[in-house]
C-alpha cells in the first residue's frame, strides 16, 4: 500500500516535521476538493517512490487553518515543497507525476 | 498489440464515447487526463442534466458515467498524453510510461479555463486568483471578492462564492451579460453581487506581498480608473481548447478548436473529435455526452469499414 507512506500533518506537527532534516512535501488538500481527490493518487506514488528521501505530508486545510494561512494558500490543491524548513518550490493546482518528479529530483541529492 | 479504439479524455464526451464504444464490443482504451472528468468536475448541482429533475452534483454525474461505461469494459487508464502520431497506421499515442496504438482515436481533450493575461495573475494564482469557485470559494469566508465575466460560468461562480464572501463584484467589460435569463435572474436578485459594467482589469495587487488585496479597474466609457479592495479573484471570461497535441496536424478555426465534419470526423480519417475541444458554441455537458456519443458511432462504423452511404443503397437494394 501506497498510503501508508504519505505523513498526516496537522497545525501542531508542521514545524518539526519540515525542520526534520529530510526534504518535505506538502499536500494541502480537502474532501469537497475534486482536482485534490484527482492528485491524491499521485501524491501517494511519490511517497512510494520517494520513500526516504522525501518525507510526502498531506494537510486538510479544514482541520488545519493557520498553516494555509501562513503560506497565503488561497487555492488547493496547492503543493510545497520545504528544505531544511524552508519553503522552496510551489505547485498550484495539478501536476503530473513527471513533472513532479523533475521537481523532486532538483531537491534530493 | 492495436486497440480498436483510443480516447483521449475523461469528462462527458470520453465518458459517452467509452460507453457507446464498450458497448460496441471495442473495448475501449480511455486515457484520463490531467483534470480528469473534465471540468464537471468543478461545477457544484447540475440543474439540466435531463433525467434528474431535482439537479445532480457534477462530480457525482461523472463518478456514474465513468462506472457505466466500466461496466460494458471499458479500461480507462490514469495518466496524460505526451504526443500523438497521426501519420503513422495505428495511430501511435504516446503517454509518459508508454505508447499505444489503435485504429481509430477519439478526441475528448476539453477545454481550459482561460486567464486574462496580466503579468500580476499568474503569480497570484492559488493566492487569491482562481479559476475555480468549487475549489478555492472556501478560503474567502467573509472576505470581498471579484468575479471576471459575464457568462453563464461568471454568474455561476458568483452565485456560488456569495455562501462564502461577504460581498461579490462582477467585473465585465460590456454593458450586458452573455449569461442565460435564468442566471442573469438569480444573479440580479442576489443583494451580495453587485456589478461593474464596461469595465476592464488593469491590474491584480499585490505581487510583492504574495497575496490579493486589489484589483484595479477601468470603465471603458468614463476613463475612471478605481482600484477595489478584494482578497479574491475569480477569473470565468472563458476556455481554451486543448489542442496543442494535435496543432499542424488537425483542422482548427482561429482559437485553436478542432474543425468537425459530417458528425465527429476531422481532417484525418479514423480520427473523430467531440466535447468541447471542437465546440465554443453550445459546451454543455448534454452536448458533450452527444457529440461523445456521435464519434463512437462514427469511429464504429469505420472500424466496420463500411462508408454509410453504400450501407444506404444496399439498404435501398433490400426493400
Amino acid at each position: 500500500m501506497a498510503s501508508d507512506k504519505v505523513t498526516i500533518l496537522t497545525d501542531g506537527t508542521f514545524e518539526q516535521t519540515i525542520n526534520a532534516g529530510t526534504p518535505v512535501l506538502v499536500d494541502f488538500w480537502a474532501e469537497w476538493c475534486g482536482p485534490c481527490r484527482r492528485l491524491a493518487p499521485t501524491v501517494e506514488e511519490l511517497a512510494n517512490d520517494y520513500n526516504g528521501k522525501v518525507v510526502v505530508a498531506k494537510m486538510n486545510v479544514d482541520e488545519n487553518p493557520s498553516t494555509p494561512m501562513r503560506f497565503s494558500i488561497r487555492g488547493i490543491p496547492t503543493l510545497l515543497l520545504f528544505k531544511g524548513g524552508q519553503l522552496v518550490e510551489q505547485v498550484v493546482g495539478l501536476a503530473d507525476k513527471d513533472s513532479l518528479k523533475k521537481m523532486l529530483d532538483k531537491h534530493v541529492a | 498489440m492495436s486497440r480498436n479504439v483510443i480516447i483521449i479524455g475523461s469528462g462527458p464526451a470520453g465518458l459517452t464515447s467509452a460507453l457507446y464504444t464498450a458497448r460496441a464490443n471495442l473495448k475501449p482504451l480511455v486515457i484520463e487526463g490531467l483534470d480528469a472528468g473534465g471540468q464537471l468536475m468543478l461545477t457544484t448541482l447540475v440543474e439540466n442534466w435531463p433525467g434528474h429533475k431535482d439537479g445532480v452534483m457534477g462530480p457525482d454525474l461523472i463518478t456514474e458515467m465513468r462506472a457505466q461505461a466500466e461496466r460494458f469494459g471499458a479500461e480507462i487508464v490514469r495518466g496524460n498524453v505526451v504526443s500523438v502520431d497521426l501519420q503513422s497506421r495505428p495511430f501511435r499515442v504516446t503517454m509518459s510510461d508508454g505508447a499505444h496504438e489503435c485504429e481509430t482515436l477519439i478526441i475528448a481533450t476539453g477545454a481550459t479555463a482561460r486567464l486574462l493575461g496580466l503579468p500580476s495573475e499568474r503569480p497570484l494564482l492559488g493566492h487569491g486568483v482562481s479559476t475555480c469557485a468549487t475549489c478555492d470559494g472556501y478560503f474567502f469566508r467573509g472576505k470581498p471578492i471579484a468575479v471576471i465575466g459575464g457568462g453563464d460560468t461568471a454568474m455561476e461562480e458568483a452565485l456560488y462564492l456569495t455562501r462564502f464572501a461577504s460581498h461579490v463584484t462582477v467585473i465585465h467589460r460590456r454593458d450586458t451579460l452573455r449569461a442565460s435569463k435564468v442566471m442573469q435572474d438569480k444573479a440580479f436578485a442576489n443583494p451580495k453581487i453587485t456589478f461593474e459594467w464596461n469595465t476592464e482589469v488593469e491590474e491584480m495587487t499585490d505581487v510583492a506581498k504574495g497575496e490579493v488585496d486589489g484589483i484595479r479597474i477601468r470603465n471603458s466609457k468614463t476613463g475612471e480608473v478605481k482600484t477595489i479592495p478584494v482578497e479574491g479573484i475569480f477569473v470565468a471570461i472563458g476556455h481554451t481548447p486543448n489542442t496543442s497535441l494535435f496543432s499542424g496536424r488537425l483542422e482548427m478555426d482561429a482559437n485553436g478548436y478542432l474543425i468537425t465534419h459530417s458528425g465527429s470526423k476531422t481532417n484525418i480519417p479514423g480520427v473523430f473529435a467531440c466535447g468541447d475541444v471542437q465546440d465554443h458554441i453550445y459546451r454543455q455537458a448534454i452536448t458533450a455526452a452527444g457529440s461523445g456519443c456521435m464519434a463512437a458511432i462514427d469511429a464504429e462504423k469505420y472500424l466496420e469499414g463500411v462508408p454509410q452511404h453504400i450501407g444506404e443503397v444496399q439498404e435501398e437494394m433490400r426493400s
